[in-house]
């Protein structure tokens, strides 16, 4: 049965449960609402979670776990002299989900019956050509050993649906029967009711923590497997970045060096540009400006925020780039050849972080107590005086905190990179030259029609996971150097 | 600071007797010119965010408006059923058509009095193949035969592009697309009124092209595509995102599991949304097994993307509820559950909505983690067929189908990048006009 009518039928369940539950409690107390211990609807509502609540686990961890545990069976049974020269043995599971998967439309489109597909052998018909009649394209012949596995891999997975519709329906109905049994005019079903929730609110918010065990693993199995392929120390140490585009392994070149030197090259620009201009705007609206530019150049500078970063990209791949190409390109001063350069994504960088700066130290400017400006005009500072003296250095951790936070920004910006750095890796101190990033070679490795197996397309995870743990840092120092920070003056 | 202090006070002391308070001595006049220079830095700095904002909106929409006009030829035209029988028993049907077709063209010339030079290649060149588009649209509708109708026929894109100033004369070589003296056939018929500027639907509603016709090019499966993920986006993000801020903000006891969700919530805030695109393409796409492309992928890793945003705002407002609300439903016999669910809850709502909305127009301008859900390399050619299927159907989002534009060689996709653009901002303007209202309407001080 297919997984939405489970989920549907139990959902009905769940309603009737409900219904019916209700229903028996409001008969045992006679129909007088004052002589239950809950309200009507809690005892609904605990019939209706002792149906959903465990099937849906029940039915989750199965869907989970059904193709791990077949996918480990077919591959014990692929004799290991079956896997071809060349081949391992993770690519002919691929063949086979693949052919399971022909299989399976083939049944669905009328142009197989199911006992055709189940017992149909390679040596005798070419299943290549009648999976391809039928619109399934299937990469390299199928071997009679694939062939073999994917039948083994169908049967195994009708009989496990089998046994899963069985399994979910039935607890779903015992919980349904149990609850339903319980609903009585003393059962406390608030208390059920409000535990389930309870727990429900807990796991809503082990959200967070599952997500970042989620990018850690992905993370972590998938650098490990590049290093199988790839030395850690040319990874590291390497100073060229030349992945070969052929798909044969081997050849390519993967060092990281010229990526992270494009990217802190980048980034440095972008927090030159930003850093002044963002903080000299925070000094002027928090300390000169009047309430009425305030409340108009504030909310102003703040939209820069929430433009969104494929708009920077496209305004610096088609503004910016030739605007600097015509003043520093060949027309001009000789310096630039082509529009996408470092300068050119630094500097929209930098304009895209102006708001991010300027609102940090803002909020952080405010912060610093009054009474030390008092006392500093009172001693017969000026006001600038008063700001470069007093306010900076007492906010001066604050102040680093976000700019720490605006450099894991420009670190892991993509797009404005993607579209305005260039694509080659340089280890140049020209910044009017084409450089790329650590996430433009994430994108550029994992998008296209790569093998997820080879180092070129895993290579990405490695440069993911370097990014990650650059990012995490500097976000956790300058969490806590702000918070450090706010403790101070609090 | 301090030698300067050392060296007037030096001064000073030589020539009190002499010194008005009122006249200004030279270190008070370098201490008031610093003062003003440090002002100006400020102002300064002030007005070049202000420009950079201005310059990013005039760009986008001298670049961007564009794309929502096109050059049409516009001709009233009458086939007889005679003709249309005759045209279909011929060998050449579509020939037949554009003999028509320029038998019409003449006349529509004639009328208006211009009197210009031009072979049937040059027609083909400035609108493509008439005999084709109008054989198809007899073919379908048969009852106008006879009548006359009036034909709006978009230029090719070259042709567009010379009219709104992106292709230059000078930069005109003859070549099979267009030649020099298509341009002065062109200029005639615009002048005679019978090349127009038009609105640009096909862009509004229009699918993606291929890249060998930017004219077609249209944003509306992506707008589509768009709006699937935030349907998603919506469903997960909202319910989880409030039910987390509920525990923490009301349940939560103070012990190491909370404080590692805290910690976590505050780092993904921050993580780079590239890094989210990776999860999803490892998690989703090749531990899940769910399609590429799909706006149900792309809603799943936004939604991750959004939580952290959702959580911070929703907690801030169940916090602005003040605590005697949750005191007098406590008093009068409510559970802990039900004062939240039945009282703060309500209350906070409106700030809890605002939050969500600021999270879905940031969701909706996220690209990254869409590159690697492989919604890049797909061009959208056609709507979803139903609303399920929408959801697991490959397609295209805005900032997807935008990058694409941009990362194509042939520039007329530029100006449908700057188009796609003016189209985001538009709805996200709308979005956060409506978390603005909302604010204003209904948020409560207590």
């Amino acid at each position: 049965m297919p997984v939405h009518w489970i989920v549907l039928i139990v959902l009905a369940l769940a309603v009737i449960g409900y219904v019916m539950g209700r229903q028996k409690a409001l008969a045992s107390a006679g129909g007088n609402i004052r002589d239950l211990h809950s309200l009507p609807s809690y005892y609904g509502s605990s019939v209706a979670i002792f149906t959903m609540v465990f099937s849906f686990l029940v039915l989750i961890v199965w869907l989970i776990a059904q193709p791990i545990v077949i996918e480990n069976q077919v591959a014990g049974s692929i004799p290991p002299e079956a896997v071809r020269e060349g081949s391992t043995l993770g690519l002919m599971m691929s063949d086979v989900r693949r052919v399971a998967d022909g299989l399976d439309q083939a049944v669905s489109q009328g142009a197989m019956t199911s006992e055709d597909a189940a017992s149909i052998r390679s040596e005798f018909t070419d299943v290549r050509d009648r999976l391809g009649a039928i619109g399934v394209a299937l990469g390299s012949d199928v071997g009679p050993a694939v062939l073999r596995a994917a039948q083994h891999y169908r049967a195994l997975n009708a009989t496990g649906n089998l046994f899963m519709t069985i399994v979910v329906l039935g607890v779903a109905l015992a919980g349904f029967g149990f609850a339903l049994m319980r609903s009585h005019k003393d059962f406390r079903a608030r208390n059920v009711v409000e535990t389930t929730i309870r727990y429900i609110l807990i796991g809503a918010a082990s959200i967070a923590i599952l997500t970042t065990i989620g990018i850690v693993l992905s993370l972590i199995f998938n650098t490990a497997e590049f290093f199988r392929l790839y030395a850690w120390t040319d990874f590291f140490f390497g100073t060229t970045w030349a992945p070969s585009f052929s798909g044969r392994g081997g050849s390519s070149e993967l060092g990281f060096v010229p990526l992270l030197w494009g990217t802190l090259y980048i980034s440095l620009i972008a927090l030159a540009v930003s850093v002044p201009i963002g903080l000299f705007a925070a000094i002027y609206l928090s300390e000169y400006a009047s309430p009425r530019m305030r409340s108009f150049a504030k909310p102003l500078i703040e939209v820069l925020a929430g433009i969104p970063t494929i708009v920077y990209g496209l305004f610096a791949l088609l503004t910016v780039g030739p605007l600097l190409l015509s003043v520093f390109g060949d027309g001009g001063l000789g310096w630039m050849k082509a529009g996408t350069a470092v300068m050119t994504a630094g500097l929209v960088m930098g304009i895209m972080l102006i708001p991010f700066v300027s609102s940090l130290s803002d909020d952080i400017i405010n912060a610093v107590p009054q009474a030390m400006r008092d006392g500093s005009l009172g001693l017969g500072a000026t006001h600038s005086e008063t700001v470069r003296q007093v306010v900076l250095p007492a906010a001066l951790p604050g102040i680093v905190g976000a700019i720490l936070l605006a450099a894991s920004r420009a670190i892991g910006e993509t797009m404005i990179v993607v579209l305005g750095a260039g694509a080659a890796a340089k280890l140049s101190l020209n910044p009017f030259e084409a450089m790329t990033t650590v996430t433009a070679k994430i994108v550029s490795q994992l998008t296209g029609d790569s093998d997820f197996a080879s180092p070129e397309a895993l290579v990405a995870f490695a440069l993911g996971m370097t990014l990650f743990i650059i990012t995490l840092g500097l976000n956790i120092l300058a969490l806590y150097i702000v918070r450090k920070y706010r403790e101070q003056y609090e | 600071m301090t030698d300067a202090t050392a060296v007037t006070g030096a001064s000073a002391e030589a020539r009190r007797p002499f010194v008005s308070l009122l006249a200004q001595d030279d270190h008070t006049k370098r201490r008031n010119a610093a003062e003003a220079r440090f002002k100006a830095y400020g102002l300064g700095a002030v007005i070049i965010g202000l420009f950079f904002l201005v310059v990013l909106f005039v760009s986008i929409i001298a670049n961007g408006l564009p794309a929502f006009t096109r050059m049409v030829v516009q001709l009233d035209f009458t086939l007889t059923q005679e003709q249309f029988d005759d045209a279909e028993s011929k060998l050449l049907k579509t020939g037949a058509y554009q003999a028509y077709f320029v038998e019409g063209f003449d006349k529509a010339l004639s009328e208006r009095g211009v009197e210009v030079e031009y072979d049937a290649a040059a027609l083909d060149r400035l609108i493509g193949k008439v005999g084709s588009i109008m054989r198809d649209f007899y073919l379908a509708n048969p009852d106008k035969l006879g009548e006359e109708v009036v034909f709006d026929l978009p230029t090719s894109s070259r042709v567009d592009g010379y009219f709104n100033g992106r292709l230059k004369r000078e930069d005109v070589s003859d070549s099979r697309f267009l030649q020099v003296t298509d341009l002065d056939l062109a200029d005639e018929l615009h002048e005679a009124g019978i090349i127009k500027s038009d609105f640009n639907w096909t862009f509004i509603t229009g699918t993606d092209s291929g890249v060998d016709n930017p004219g077609g090019a249209g944003i509306g499966a992506s707008v589509i595509g768009s709006f699937f993920m935030m349907v998603v986006v919506l469903v997960l993000s909202l319910p989880i995102g409030v039910a987390a801020s509920i525990y923490l903000e009301e349940f939560a006891p103070k012990n190491w599991f909370t404080d590692l969700i805290e910690v976590n919530i505050s780092n993904l805030a921050a993580v780079p949304s590239i890094v989210f695109g990776i999860l999803g393409l490892a998690v989703f796409i090749q531990f899940a097994g769910l399609p590429q492309s799909a706006p149900l992928v792309g809603g799943l890793v936004l939604t991750l993307m959004t939580l952290p945003t959702i959580i911070i705002s929703t907690r801030a407002s169940l916090k602005a509820v003040p605590p005697s609300i949750r005191d007098a439903a406590l008093g009068v016999g409510a559970s802990k559950m039900q004062s939240v669910f039945h009282h703060v809850l309500p209350l906070a709502m409106p700030g809890i909505l605002t939050g969500t909305i600021i999270g879905l127009a940031q969701a909706l301008g996220e690209t990254a983690p869409l590159l690697l859900i492989g919604m890049v390399g797909f061009v959208a050619r056609g709507y979803p067929d139903n609303f399920l299927t929408g959801f697991t159907e490959a397609n295209s989002a805005m900032p997807a189908q935008i990058y694409t534009w941009a990362a194509r060689a042939d520039a007329s996709f530029y100006e449908k990048a700057w188009g796609g653009i003016i189209v985001l901002l538009l709805f996200l303007m709308t979005m956060n006009i409506i978390a603005i209202i909302l604010r204003r309407r209904f948020e409560r001080r207590w």
